[in-house]
């Protein structure tokens, strides 16, 4: 089942594989993009929670950046970086070519549309209603849509004419991922049933749905197919990916309501999403030790590659943050955490290790294998280790700090103590999040060394075989 | 071919049913919640106060959703399901970086304290981290017929011209002054509790036993300066010296240091409007705590006023304000 990754793609030739390269390249210098607009949005907030009269005014307002840097890091920069590794994914494990260039140039330009036209929007103050993650106007989330349309008709017609028997269990995720986020959209955008309390319901499902079926399946499959190929043996389980993916797909959507524990949502509607919370385990714990295990005694010489790296860290963050999102829904440790700023350090966990994480490991592992370009040694370990230290104190600090805040409510402080406590841990998420963008500057460089600048001098991602596999 | 319609087209008609399950149906089914009794439609004005709201984001910040929860309870009863009948969007949100808003039309009816507060928080709370939102003001030279100028600290307003607000700051109000909770019919309040988890119920049945308990031993100092901070410094300040020509001291204030201390109570319990004191009058509103409040923390209150600022009134005691209580409005 293996033999998609190691085959060579016979359909496609020379010009198949500089189109592809430039496609992925594109995807990611744009995606690149989005992550340094968004990470420097995201400082600047940061910022403010300890000079709120610094950048006043309308356009630099709080409520309105907000929304632009969780859109712009949801929209612009996971959803391209995804999709551009999935692009390389898809048309390899495959063996064939992509089936259509001029598809996927129209879902950069889709993309890129939707999430410009909705950061001027929400800059402007054109707020669809500040429900989370669907804050464009309806419009620009109908082209937002098209992009997914594009790149899921693209994606299916590539695996469609495929050379090889089976399909690669990346794409499954992959697939899966994109047509499930369409149907989430469409959910999400249609008014005509969503109103008052209704809306909350819809609300719960989507916040939940649009990072758990989008992200995590997209990353999930980059890892499927970057881990045999950069340690070069095949993954330790198929069958424990095939049954995590269906285990994830029956679970996640379900536990979308976790977000509105103690509102006046239906009791069962709330109930079944802790109960399903819970279960998110299987997938979850199976998942990470299939990677986990496909590493088995490489760990030592993950250090010759960064992309393996990347990938262990965000495999790692996925387990321990999926785990920590299960408990988060449990009643009794909602009622110190829900609405104090641990939910922003999970998220943070969640998009920034695993999922952040992920893209660069894909792009990392199969950037230099497109372009034939690799990154600079520096640029690389400066690079992981900026993100890494600086996410760690990032989700550290709001972490404790929620604690904190969660814990003088409860104890009937007046609401202005919770303020007042939370100064030191918001310093030191500026100072995480401060290296955190310095890293993606460094990332930028990486990237524009990879592609269009002139290459550096790190090693190929990919290991030898162990020397006992070879034996 | 068979292969990829089964795994994609089956997993995605997996999907597309969960989804009409958890989100489509519920969504449809909950649509048509009828709204509680005295949940009213927002007025026109009211509805452009809510875009206001919406655009700049306030929800990031502020939830509209009292949780049945011990510590939820000084923002409001627990939000019922017919309390979101004319909320679309809702607003309930998901950070509580500021406080909830659910019914902060009653627990801060002063529009001349809010306007402040949205010029810039800080006037007010100097420990706010909100944003100002002076962009909502206009600076005049001459002030428009009819008009009142937002009363500013002077160290908070503008060095020339006068500060009014401008129609979108007079919507974004009357939304806020809009958002009061009508009050559960009796019985419905019981099934709330009913809902909550065990922990929670103990604790809101904690409060309300404090509440009911004689009056505890007497003034503790330290309880009073939180409930004063929790409950008056947002007008009246930290330092007792309200803000000129907006709220009234309580530094020096002659019901705060007269040995008869019926105004004082009376005033907390039930508010007042329009009153002269120091020979100012104070058009603004102070609300009434008697339905928030228990008479021990009531008197804790009384008492670390009549002892701060160098004030020296007669302290009270929670019996003196059960009394008042009794007597009614």
């Amino acid at each position: 089942m293996q033999d998609g990754i190691s085959l060579h793609h016979a359909a496609s030739d020379d010009t198949d594989d500089r189109a592809l390269a430039s496609i992925f390249a594109a995807y990611t210098v744009s995606a690149t993009f989005w992550l340094l607009f968004a990470t420097a949005i995201g400082v600047l907030l940061a910022f403010k929670f300890g000079a709120p009269d610094f950048a006043r005014g309308a356009w630099l307002t709080f409520g309105r950046l907000r929304p632009i840097h969780t859109n712009a890091t949801f929209y612009g920069w996971a959803s391209l970086g995804l999709v551009g590794v999935s692009y390389y994914v898809v048309a390899r494990s495959s063996g064939t070519q992509l089936y259509s260039k001029t598809l996927a140039w129209w879902g950069l330009a889709l993309f890129n549309i939707a999430a410009v036209a909705g950061t001027i929007a929400l800059d402007l103050g054109y707020n669809a209603g500040d429900l989370e993650y669907r804050e464009w106007p309806w419009p620009i989330r109908i082209i937002f849509l098209a992009a997914l349309v594009v790149t899921g008709w693209n994606l299916v017609a590539t695996v469609a004419q495929r050379s090889t028997e089976e399909i690669y269990l990346s794409n499954w995720y992959i697939l899966g991922g994109v047509l499930w986020t369409c149907i989430i959209a469409i959910v999400a955008v249609l008014p005509w049933y969503q109103y008052g309390l209704g809306q909350v319901a819809v609300s719960g499902f989507y916040m939940h749905n649009a990072v758990g079926l989008w992200f995590t399946p997209l990353a999930l499959g980059i890892f499927y197919y970057a881990l045999p190929k950069l340690l070069n043996r095949p993954i330790y389980s198929y069958a424990l990916g095939v049954f995590a993916f269906w285990t994830n797909l029956v679970f996640y959507p379900i536990i979308g309501s976790h977000h509105f524990l103690f509102s006046p949502l239906p009791w069962w509607l709330q109930t079944t999403a802790i109960v399903f919370s819970v279960a998110m385990l299987v997938p979850v714990w199976g998942g990470s030790a299939n990677y986990l295990l496909t590493m088995r005694g490489r760990v030592r010489d993950m250090i010759h590659s960064y992309a393996l790296l990347f990938i262990f860290v965000a495999v790692v963050n996925y387990l321990l943050s999926s785990t920590q999102g299960t408990l988060e829904a449990f009643r009794s440790l909602q009622e110190i955490w829900h609405l104090t700023n641990f939910t922003v350090g999970h998220s943070h966990w969640t998009m920034y290790g695993f999922v952040t994480f992920a893209v660069w490991g894909g792009v990392y592992a199969m950037l230099p294998l497109a372009t034939g370009k690799s990154a600079g040694r520096l640029g690389l370990a400066l690079h992981f280790w900026m993100a890494v230290v600086g996410g760690t104190i990032y989700v550290l600090s709001l972490s404790i700090g929620g604690t904190v805040q969660g814990l003088d409510w409860v104890h009937g402080l007046p609401f202005i103590q919770s303020v007042v406590d939370m100064q030191t841990y918001w310093v030191w998420r500026g100072v995480g999040g401060t290296l955190m963008f310095l890293s993606h500057i460094v990332f930028g460089w990486n990237v524009w060394r990879m592609t269009y600048g002139r290459q550096g001098n790190a090693a190929s991602p990919v290991l030898a075989p162990a020397t006992e596999e070879l034996a | 071919m068979n292969k990829l319609l089964l795994i994609v087209g089956g997993s995605t008609l997996v999907y597309f049913c969960l989804a009409m399950l958890m989100a489509v149906i519920p969504g449809y089914e909950l649509s048509k919640t009828p709204p509680g009794p005295g949940v009213e439609p927002l007025s026109a004005l009211q509805a452009e106060g809510r875009d206001v709201y919406v655009a700049e984001g306030c929800s990031y910040c502020h939830t509209q959703q009292v949780r049945p929860l011990a510590q939820d309870k000084i923002f409001g009863r627990p939000s019922a399901a017919g309390d979101f009948a004319y909320q679309t969007p809702e607003l309930l949100g998901s950070e509580r970086t500021g406080p909830d808003l659910t019914n902060i039309g009653v627990r801060q009816p002063s529009e001349v304290w809010q306007y402040i507060h949205l010029y810039n928080p800080r006037a007010v709370v100097p420990q706010s981290i909100m944003p100002s939102f002076s962009w909502l003001f206009d600076v005049v030279d001459a002030l428009p017929p009819g008009e009142a100028a937002v009363p500013l600290p002077l160290a908070y307003a503008p060095r020339t011209g006068k500060v009014v607000p401008t129609q979108k700051a007079k919507a974004l109000m009357a939304y806020l002054m809009s958002l009061k909770q009508a009050p559960l019919p009796a019985g419905q309040g019981g099934a709330m509790a009913a809902t909550a988890t065990p922990a929670a119920a103990s604790g809101a049945a904690t409060a309300t036993a404090a509440a009911s308990a004689p009056a505890a031993a007497g003034f503790d100092p330290a309880k009073g300066a939180a409930l004063y901070t929790a409950n008056c410094s947002a007008c009246h300040q930290a330092t007792g010296e309200g803000l000129p020509g907006a709220f009234p001291p309580l530094k020096g204030n002659a019901a705060v240091n007269d040995d008869d201390p019926t105004l004082h109570i009376h005033t907390v319990l039930h508010g007042a409007h329009g009153v002269v004191i120091g020979g100012v009058t104070y058009p603004s509103p102070m609300p009434p705590f008697a339905s928030q409040l228990s008479d021990d923390d009531i008197a804790n209150i009384i008492d670390h006023e009549r002892s701060s600022w160098g004030n020296h009134g007669k302290p009270v005691t929670a019996a003196q304000v059960a009394a008042e209580r009794a007597k009614g409005n």
